[in-house]
């Protein structure tokens, strides 16, 4: 058993296209820090410093990771990490 | 070039226009690679302000979700600007995050005419297209 990250289309150029990859971890940050060893380029489109990128949406199960515990929260086999880009913009 | 049928370019134009001075925000779902705009989707602007707009994140997952189970895709994403032309801002640009996607602009800050305008925009680049109403 692993835990599923879906991935979302602007990001399949780093996983050869797939659109799910698989990973292991005991928080998201470990998960995220897994995947960067298969997938290069992976973790800098979702990780800013400490956290998460502001414009990305990652969702655990179905709850968005901000309202859980971040690169922090726990994730267990079984799993289902999802990312998604942020649909943002505006005059500004 | 964007072809859409006209009841759907009139419920956009309308979420536009109730929503103003804020901006309003949605997706028109449409069977994958199709290039078929046709389920509509009015969505929330998390931000409800007039110069920004931000998808609600729990709302963006589950019509996301339902989109994949039903073999669709974001066909058209729109949004409004209320006091400016109906062109992508930078900030537009920056965020644009579907490569595949018609980004629909509409500009209420005319009172009677509404301009509806479409692009893509990948890799940082914008390019206007034609837009046909069927």
């Amino acid at each position: 058993m692993a835990i599923e990250v879906r991935i979302p289309t602007i990001l399949r150029n780093l996983t050869d296209g797939e659109k799910a990859v698989q990973g292991k971890g005991a928080t998201l940050g470990e998960l995220f820090t897994d995947l960067e060893a298969r997938h290069p380029g992976l973790s800098d489109r979702l990780v800013e410093g400490p956290g998460l990128r502001r414009f990305v949406n990652v969702y655990l199960n179905d709850e968005d990771v901000r309202f859980l515990g971040g690169l922090d929260t726990p994730v267990t086999d079984g799993d289902t990490v999802t990312v998604l880009p942020a649909v943002a913009g505006g005059a500004g | 070039m964007l072809r859409i049928e006209r009841a759907i370019y009139d419920l956009i134009v309308a979420h536009a226009r109730r929503d103003h001075p804020d901006e309003a925000c949605g997706v028109v779902a449409g069977p994958a690679g199709s290039d078929r705009p046709v389920r509509f989707i009015e969505m929330l602007n998390a931000e409800r302000s007039p110069t920004f707009y931000r998808f609600d994140s729990m709302e963006q997952f589950q019509v996301w979700k339902e989109m994949d189970d039903r073999d669709e895709e974001p066909v058209v994403i729109y949004h409004s600007h209320t006091a400016t032309e109906a062109y992508p801002s930078r900030t537009d640009l920056s965020y644009a995050s579907e490569p595949n996607a018609h980004y629909v602009l509409v500009s209420t800050r005319d009172p009677e005419k509404a301009e509806f305008r479409s692009y893509r925009i990948v890799d940082g680049e914008i390019t206007e297209e034609p837009v046909e109403i069927i």
